[in-house]
């Protein structure tokens, strides 16, 4: 028990986690390209395409912080003061793109609140790549606390996360727009899918180099015998799925690439698990020194097997009810 | 930068942070029920006023959750930048209340929300108005998690200390701690006080300018209504909360009477001037022996007083004392306002009593007044604790500098006061347009008496 249930809740937020990351992870990616859209009527469009969506897929960030308080409370305590200012900076990004939505609507000119969801956006997926790099690259712990400084982040790789996750997000984005809008929002979104496809290779295969080059830990869980035969699989599965979003791009598909874009998403997030686990502040605290009491993970994994299935599925409710494309001027509320 | 105080500035950022979110659900709390039970009385009647008043309340609500979202989201995070050590020390049981609070709560309004907001073209009318009693549900399950969080804090319960740290024991008491259902109960029937008021001041703003005399009037009546019960009802619970506070924290309500020696029977100070050095207050009016008669229903009964427990011990004692004045003086005031209201609508004169409508038209924002005043009671007077009896603030903060957590109290305060003062803003301009105004209205969707069916899908 002792064993499994630190384990049981590194999955369940490793789910949240990679909910978050593709649910939100579109609608940001529309706010990070709103600036190539070309009229209001476009923008609406746009907005409206994901405006019934956002705020629950926010609520997956609130499920991944409060399941790693709930579940690792020590973790918690160090990742936060550590990443202290990109998470800070991240909530304010939120907070702008979020307001973005109904202010815009509201007020006489929409310029100002274009800028704020176009900024907020960038920022705050900027920020979250941040988090990741800084995660990735190691935490300096002593006696169960953060001993860094402030800016000991700020590394070109956590920098280069961060500008690989919003090309990644606005790849997600672009797709979610070839799917569920048409006319010309669509049609240049496909265009900008491509080459965001190619760029969010390059950026993959960046950190899938960079790692074990700086990391000797990361570089043995890849490549040592016998991890390699096992996990090679990994790079090429990738591959073929990139391949396969590029001809479903092509050729015209609307829901294909995004789902591609999904998987490809997931694959690299995979990854990142492969790379880390069982680290949860990685290189010195593991999820069983980590975890909460006992009494306190099984009370709240209990409640967790009720809910959660009752939550998807009327999150799927809402996508169901909102299913289809949004066309040019359709109304906002 | 590292003389400043880094308990302090961490103490601020929350205040500040906390005081702006609070804000924001005390109206979709109230907000969120009042337009379910308009969409339950279109449903029912069919009359479009109901629905016309639903739209309308709608879109304020939207902006307003909006504003609750984002800043809540802000609160969630500031457990673990700010006070690491009380997400270590605390984290075993007041972190799953949270988790519950996410999967019970957030999720449900969050979803349904988007229904409520954008669904009208597309689902059937009794979908739409579930939606919106779904949303007011969620936000009151959302007040009952993050409630019991707080109250365990103030009067923790169920749990076994091993090594500094809490360990749960048994949940049904850490969830129903002691001073839970009294908090859960007055912080509720605040909210619903909060939006009673701003609706009451909007209904009587329409009256006055004769915009939209029958919108105003309705809303009025089930203003009125509510509060005539609900306004009456917060004095009982608010004392009966206060005896249960002498019980359990009675050093906090030493502060909120401003009651030095413990020896001597308390006067009720409707007045005075806290002197912490001197321990007495100055310059003060007082009901003899008032409080005495509150808090033990004897007149010369005696309670626990502010130097019983050393100057270390104690609580900042001027917050506590006016922010609860200032919130028992509003709750006195609305009561009036409430029954004053009922007595005029049932000689008929509700309409035409001008100045009452004038009173009430300004009083939008008292509610919001006397919740930020009794929280400030209530976490003021927790100090210098932060779990009671296991954690003190200065011991709860984050290894991190002084200048980051300026630097970033600093951006909060330019932030939010951009975003949230232009949210009032738009809030305001949409009352004032009224219902039937020039506002962002799609044209087609008023287009009958009855909703366009779901079957019509959009357009
Ligand atoms: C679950 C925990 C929790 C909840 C639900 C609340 N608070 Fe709180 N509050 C704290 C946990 C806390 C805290 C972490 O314990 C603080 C931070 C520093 C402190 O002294 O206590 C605090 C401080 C604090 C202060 C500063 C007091 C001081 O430093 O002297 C104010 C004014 C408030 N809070 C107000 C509120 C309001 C308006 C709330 C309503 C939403 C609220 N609190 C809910
Ligand atoms: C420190 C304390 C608090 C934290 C950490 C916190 C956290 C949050 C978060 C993360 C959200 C956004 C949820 C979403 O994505 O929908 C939120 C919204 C909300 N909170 Fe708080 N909250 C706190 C205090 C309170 C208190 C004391 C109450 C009630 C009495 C409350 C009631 C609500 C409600 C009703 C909402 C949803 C409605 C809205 O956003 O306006 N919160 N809170
Ligand atoms: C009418 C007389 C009232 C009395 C006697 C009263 C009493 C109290 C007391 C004793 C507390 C502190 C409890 C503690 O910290 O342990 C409190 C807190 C509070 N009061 Fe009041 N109150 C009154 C009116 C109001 C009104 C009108 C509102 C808002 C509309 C309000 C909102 C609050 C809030 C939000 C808190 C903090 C949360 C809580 O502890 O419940 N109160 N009240």
């Amino acid at each position: 028990m002792e064993w499994y249930l630190p384990v049981i809740w590194a999955m369940l937020i490793g789910a949240a986690v990679a909910f978050y990351v593709t649910l939100d992870g579109f609608d940001l990616g529309i706010g990070i390209l709103f600036p190539w859209s070309r009229s209001e009527r476009e923008r609406d469009q746009m907005m409206r395409s994901v405006a019934p969506f956002w705020d629950g897929n926010e609520t997956w960030l609130v499920l991944g912080g409060g399941g790693l308080w709930v579940a690792f409370p020590v973790a918690y305590a160090v990742i936060m003061p550590a990443l202290y200012l990109p998470v800070i900076v991240m909530l304010l990004g939120l907070i702008f793109r979020g307001i973005a939505f109904e202010f815009r609507t509201i007020s006489h000119s929409k310029t100002g609140w274009n800028y704020a969801f176009v900024i907020g956006s960038t920022v705050a997926t900027f920020a979250q790549g941040v988090i990741l790099g800084g995660l990735i690259q190691g935490i300096p712990v002593k006696d169960n606390a953060y001993i860094g400084g402030a800016l000991d982040w700020a590394t070109p790789f956590a920098l280069f996360c961060g500008l690989s996750l919003v090309i990644g997000y606005a790849l997600l984005g672009a797709t979610w727009l070839v799917m569920k809008t048409e006319g010309p929002v669509a049609a240049r979104a496909r265009g900008h899918a491509v080459w965001l496809l190619l760029a969010v290779l390059v950026c993959m295969a960046v950190i899938s180099l960079w790692t074990p080059l700086t990391q000797q830990r990361i570089a043995d869980r890849w490549f040592s015998t016998p991890n390699i035969f096992y996990l090679w699989p990994v790079p090429l599965v990738t591959a073929l799925v990139a391949y396969g979003c590029w001809r479903w791009l092509e050729r015209g598909r609307e829901v294909l690439p995004f789902l591609a874009a999904v998987a490809l998403f997931l694959l690299g997030y995979l990854g990142l698990v492969i790379s880390n686990f069982p680290y949860l502040v990685p290189p010195s605290l593991t999820v069983w020194e980590t975890a909460a009491a006992p009494a306190s993970q099984i009370f709240m994994l209990i409640g967790t097997l009720f809910l959660l299935p009752m939550v998807l599925g009327y999150i799927v409710l809402v996508y169901w009810l909102f299913r289809g494309k949004v066309r040019e001027g359709e109304s906002y509320h | 930068m590292d003389h400043f105080d880094p308990v302090l500035l961490a103490r601020l950022q929350f205040a500040f942070t906390i005081i702006f979110h609070i804000i924001f659900p005390s109206f979709t709390i109230g907000l969120s029920a009042y337009i379910a039970t308009l969409g339950a009385l279109w449903l029912r009647t069919g009359a479009e006023r109901h629905h016309l008043l639903m739209r309308f309340w709608t879109k304020i609500f939207a902006v307003s959750f909006a504003m609750g979202v984002v800043s809540g989201i802000v609160m969630s995070y500031q457990f673990g930048t700010n006070w690491s050590r009380f997400s270590v020390v605390a984290g075993n049981v007041v972190g799953p209340l949270i988790g519950y609070e996410v999967l019970t709560a957030f999720f449900l309004e969050a979803t349904f929300l988007g229904i409520l907001l954008f669904g009208f073209n597309r689902v059937p009318p009794w979908l739409y108005v579930l939606s919106a009693a779904v949303v007011a549900f969620g936000t009151l399950l959302s007040a009952f998690w993050i409630l019991s969080a707080n109250s365990w804090m103030q009067t923790p319960a169920g749990y076994e200390l091993r090594n500094g740290i809490a360990y749960p024991t048994d949940w049904l008491k850490v969830v129903f701690n002691p001073s839970f259902p009294y908090r859960f109960l007055h912080m509720v029937n605040a909210a619903y006080l909060t939006t009673g008021f701003v609706v009451l001041a909007v209904g009587a703003r329409h009256i006055l300018s004769g915009n939209y005399v029958e919108g105003g009037r309705t809303m009025m009546r089930m203003a009125i209504a509510l509060l005539a019960i609900l306004a009456p009802l917060q004095l009982l619970i608010g004392d009966q909360h206060g005896l249960n506070t002498l019980e359990y924290q009675p050093i906090k309500v030493a502060a909120m009477e401003g009651h030095w020696d413990g020896s001597k029977p308390g006067d009720f100070a409707i007045f005075a001037w806290p002197d912490e050095k001197a321990e007495k207050n100055l310059y003060e009016i007082s009901i003899p022996h008032g409080s005495s008669l509150i808090l033990t229903h004897e007149w010369n009964g005696l309670f626990p007083g502010l130097t019983s427990v050393p100057a270390q011990n104690r609580p900042p004692v001027a917050p506590v004392f006016f922010a609860f004045r200032i919130m028992v003086g509003i709750g006195l005031f609305m009561i009036a306002a409430a029954l004053f209201g009922a007595l005029l609508w049932w000689r008929r004169r509700l309409f035409d009593t001008r100045w009452y409508l004038k009173v009430v038209s300004q009083c939008w924002w008292i509610g919001f007044v006397a919740v930020i005043s009794g929280w400030i009671v209530t976490e003021t007077g927790r100090q210098p604790w932060l779990v009671w009896g296991i954690l003190r603030t200065a011991d709860a903060t984050s290894p991190v500098p002084s200048a980051s957590i300026a630097g970033t109290l600093a951006l909060f305060v330019l932030c939010y006061g951009v975003v949230f003062s232009t949210g009032i803003y738009y809030i305001n301009r949409l009352i004032a347009q009224g219902p039937m105004g020039p506002g962002p209205l799609p044209a087609g969707e008023y287009a009958g008496n009855r909703p366009i069916s779901a079957a019509g899908g959009t357009e």
